[in-house]
């Protein structure tokens, strides 16, 4: 993975900087001292590693703001972390970048339940947010695996999503206002409490935008609230086409399911070997299908549901009769990515989405795909929305095989684009899927993106060397190309 | 006098954008040209429309996805999808007949260009969220697209949220792709009669935050609402207003629980599927403001829900105003004289304390050259909201003026 040559000027006035950063946020905020950079050398993506030059931790939106305006002067880059839980290499440090950690950023600042909105720092988890608010029976709806650890400010950086999005959306979906501070140091608020804020929708642009356009520094929540009633149905297919067939049923017959997982064999023995969720096991998929609202709704979805699988051809079905078989139905599905750990030494976890009707293919060219590169491969599926999460597993040990795995994963995100899906669902483009943008997106497409990115910060100061494969000077970028000669008035109707 | 022209291809709007950018001549982007009274007034030489570009590309109901032309009228979209017992969640606002058009004649690419969602939008969201992916022309006159066919896609900027509310000052749409749901089976709606603002909104906002899973609040007030009411609802008394939709069991059971917590504290009716429908589609295209008093400013103001009537409380004293509040109270629609500045000192004093935002749609020409009709910006946001128009169109050709004067 190539990134950005170091530049050895600002290498050089290290201590000068760290002097200046000290200034800012006083000297225990400031890391430089070698094995505690160490500390900071990856995110969840560990096959990527760099110790940053320095580690800022600041306290305040002030703080932030007189860094970034230190750092746009000398020339410095910047690169944003909330807990380090991405997995696309997002918060993957610079070998002569300042890496500001929003760790210090984690009061909870207002709950608002008459407005339904709760006002957080970015170093909040996602969870302490829902902790925060369930007692007076309210949750924050995107649930990202990582939520114990991962921050809403990360969360906006990569639009996480969850099992539940279908019906609950992600992030962008789920928040009314930011404050973010631009890399000249300029603080900028958008939105609010309120629906809607006109204007450019630039809190829906940086809900995604990987820590390249702005720090966010504060967001505003949608809280909901908790369904009276959850239950969930699992049921067990022969074949893959089957699962995929009672999926689309579902969909439909109108019908949208709080959570719709699926698992493939593989997944489904390495999870249930784990933590003994009761999961069938002589069955080629397994899904999760879970409906909430009142007890009423609920418990006639589940019907509708039993009645489709059973068309669809389910050769199990059991529904959950008490909140404790819901959860265990669960257990071994939210506990699939270490239940796989547990199967080979490493594995490593893609995210493509598709459209849901081709998942039958893309599991036969996968499976064809593993036999070519010799590399096991397991499937947990956010069946509801398309998104997959081929796990393939590998042993780093092996000389060539990450890079095997790496290749492996690459044809897969490729076949997801082919199908008329996406590179990535939930876990953003980062390091790792940069260098694939291309096949998604042609030149102009990924110029226009980068123009905006010069809107934000036009000397790409900001996480350079992430998302986009080539980087290009703002100059050029913006440079308006007239095609002279065009007829006046081109031939076409007038009216 | 104004050219109008009207592309039939994408290379053709493409030749059209070219030629303005080669000229820095301005032009004004419209779709069917139903809104052109929306937005700050504007002198341009040409228009182009993207009427001709029309047509569902693709429908797949069991995947909820829908692509078509920008062109396409907002209506043919409707109907494609009902007929497969789906809709458009965020529930599409019609504004045409504000500005004398006639009804369902909008696009949906102006639909998009101008974010306009309806009562669902506090629980189904905006047409921001229902934006999957779209192609377009840039300022720059070069195609370019973003999103794609999926709901969950994090790859790349979410360039269909910019898109979304940028009025066609950034790019000129030319196909989008949305998300599509099922109907629910039925819907109905509780009234509670006689209720003042404050406790209308205070109930309406209790509600909204119930485990009831309603999907319109609204009310109307008993005077100074606008005349219009629909069947069912009686005039002259205020009108507490909650829709319910789902399956029949779903929403017969939840309007029994509300029944029980809240009917009690005003007299209780249920509006049938028939009136209900027509009760919210009023609601959603602006029903009472429809007829354009001469000489009025509407605005259209967004802000936390439950200081709704305090907002409105406050903007009366200080003028004549007629009212009414949907989106549990995070909406007003509030109509005025436009004598002097249209009332805009005025509500956005009201606004400066809560949060939010005051949105002029319709005024005469002269008001609407004199006053912001958006929010003005606070400088940071409004520098950046300079560069970011740059970056898609240099030459400003694109509805400069529009939205901000220089953007």
């Amino acid at each position: 993975m190539k990134m950005p040559a170091l530049d050895q000027a600002v290498l050089d006035r290290r201590a000068e900087l760290a002097s200046a950063l000290r200034a800012i946020v006083g000297n225990a905020a400031v890391i430089d001292r070698p094995e505690a950079l160490r500390v900071y050398e990856s995110d969840g993506l560990t096959a990527y590693r760099q110790v940053p030059m320095l580690v800022a931790l600041p306290a305040t939106t002030a703080e932030v703001s007189a860094i970034l305006a230190l750092c746009s002067g000398r020339g410095v880059k910047v690169v944003p972390r909330g807990a380090g839980t991405s997995l696309s290499g997002g918060a993957l440090p610079l070998g002569d970048g300042l890496l500001l950690g929003l760790a210090k950023f984690n009061r909870i600042l207002d709950i608002d339940y008459a407005n339904r909105c709760a006002v957080v720092q970015p170093g909040v988890t996602n969870l302490a947010i829902t902790r925060a608010v369930e007692d007076a029976g309210f949750y924050y709806a995107p649930d990202p695996s990582s939520q114990i650890a991962c921050t809403i400010g990360g969360n906006v950086a990569e639009n996480s999503g969850g099992v539940h999005c279908l019906k609950y959306g992600v992030t962008t979906n789920n928040i009314l206002g930011l404050e973010i501070v631009l890399m000249n140091g300029e603080m900028v608020r958008l939105g609010g409490k309120h629906w809607d804020a006109e204007g450019y929708d630039l809190m829906g642009v940086m809900a995604g935008s990987e820590g390249l356009l702005g720090v966010v520094t504060e967001v505003t929540v949608r809280l909901l609230r908790k369904p009276e009633t959850a239950r969930a149905l699992l049921i067990g297919f022969p074949s893959a086409e089957a699962g995929g067939a009672c999926v689309a049923e579902v969909i439909a017959r109108g019908i949208i399911p709080a959570g719709m997982e699926m698992m493939d064999r593989p997944a489904i023995h390495a999870a249930e070997e784990f933590c003994g969720s009761g999961y069938p096991l002589d069955v080629e998929a397994l899904l999760i299908v879970e409906l909430d609202g009142n007890a009423v709704e609920v418990d006639e979805a589940i019907e509708r549901v039993r009645a489709i699988a059973q068309e669809t051809g389910a050769v199990s079905i059991r529904a959950s009769a008490s909140e404790a078989e819901r959860l265990a139905f669960w257990a071994g599905r939210k506990a699939a990515f270490p239940a796989v750990g547990r199967i080979s030494p490493d594995y490593y976890c893609m995210d493509g989405t598709i459209p849901r009707k081709r998942l039958p293919e893309v599991l036969r060219r996968m499976t064809e795909m593993s036999a070519r590169h010799g590399l096991r491969l397991a499937n947990v599926f956010h069946a509801g929305d398309g998104n997959l999460h081929p796990l393939i597993l590998y042993d780093a040990n092996t000389a060539g095989e990450l890079e095997t795995a790496e290749k492996f994963g690459a044809e897969i995100l490729t076949l997801c684009v082919e199908v008329g899906g996406v590179l990535t669902g939930e876990h953003g483009v980062g390091v790792e899927k940069r260098d694939l943008m291309g096949t998604m997106f042609t030149e102009a497409d990924l110029a226009q993106q980068q123009r905006l990115k010069c809107a934000f910060d036009p000397d790409g100061r900001l996480n350079p060397g992430k998302v986009f494969p080539v980087l290009h000077r703002c100059a050029e970028l913006g440079r308006v190309h007239v095609h002279r000669g065009h007829v006046r008035f081109p031939d076409l109707p007038r009216f | 006098m104004e050219t109008a022209l009207r592309p039939e291809s994408e290379a053709q709007l493409r030749a059209v954008l070219a030629w303005a950018l080669a000229e820095s001549t301005p032009l004004e982007v419209a779709g069917r040209g139903t809104k052109r009274g929306l937005g700050r007034p504007g002198q341009y030489a040409h228009r182009v429309d993207t009427a001709a570009l029309a047509g569902i590309m693709l429908y797949e109901p069991e995947e909820l996805v829908l692509e078509a032309k920008a062109g396409t009228p907002l209506a043919a979209i409707e109907d494609a999808v009902a007929a497969k017992s789906q809709m458009l969640a965020f529930e599409p606002a019609d504004w045409g007949r504000l500005y004398g058009a006639a009804a369902g004649a909008a696009t949906i690419g102006g639909v998009i260009a101008c974010n306009l969602s309806g009562p669902r939008r506090p629980t189904a969201g905006a047409a921001r969220d229902h934006l999957l992916g779209f192609a377009a022309i840039s300022g720059r006159a070069e195609a370019f697209k973003a999103g794609g066919r999926v709901v969950k896609n994090v790859t790349g900027y979410d360039l269909c949220k910019l898109l979304t509310g940028s009025h066609g000052t950034l790019a000129v749409l030319t196909s989008v792709t949305l998300k599509v749901l099922p109907t629910p089976e039925t819907g109905a709606t509780l009234v509670l009669d006689g209720l003042d603002d404050a406790a209308a909104i205070a109930l309406l906002a209790e509600i909204a935050g119930a485990a009831i899973d309603g999907s319109g609040f609204a009310y109307l007030p008993a005077a100074r609402g606008g005349a219009w009411r629909p069947p069912g609802l009686a005039p002259g008394v205020g009108a507490a207003l909650i829709r319910l939709e789902g399956t029949r069991a779903s929403v017969a059971e939840r309007a029994k629980r509300l029944t029980a917590t809240i009917g009690a504290r005003a007299p209780l009716r249920t509006l049938d599927r028939d009136n209900s429908l027509a009760l919210w589609r009023g609601i959603r295209d602006v029903e009472p403001f429809v007829a354009a008093a001469p000489d009025a400013a509407l605005w259209r103001l967004s802000l936390p829900p439950d200081r709704g009537a305090a907002v409105v409380a406050a903007i009366a004293v200080q003028r004549p105003i007629e009212y009414f509040y949907d989106w549990a109270g995070g909406l007003v629609w509030l109509q005025t004289s436009a004598a002097t500045d249209g009332g805009a000192a005025a509500i956005r004093a009201a606004l400066a304390d809560v949060g939010g935002h005051a949105t002029l749609v319709r005024a005469p020409d002269a008001l609407r050259g004199a006053v912001a009709v958006f929010e003005p910006q606070a400088p940071a946001l409004a520098r950046l909201t300079r560069r970011v128009k740059d970056s898609f169109d240099p030459r400003a050709v694109l509805n400069p003026g529009r939205m901000y004067a220089g953007v």
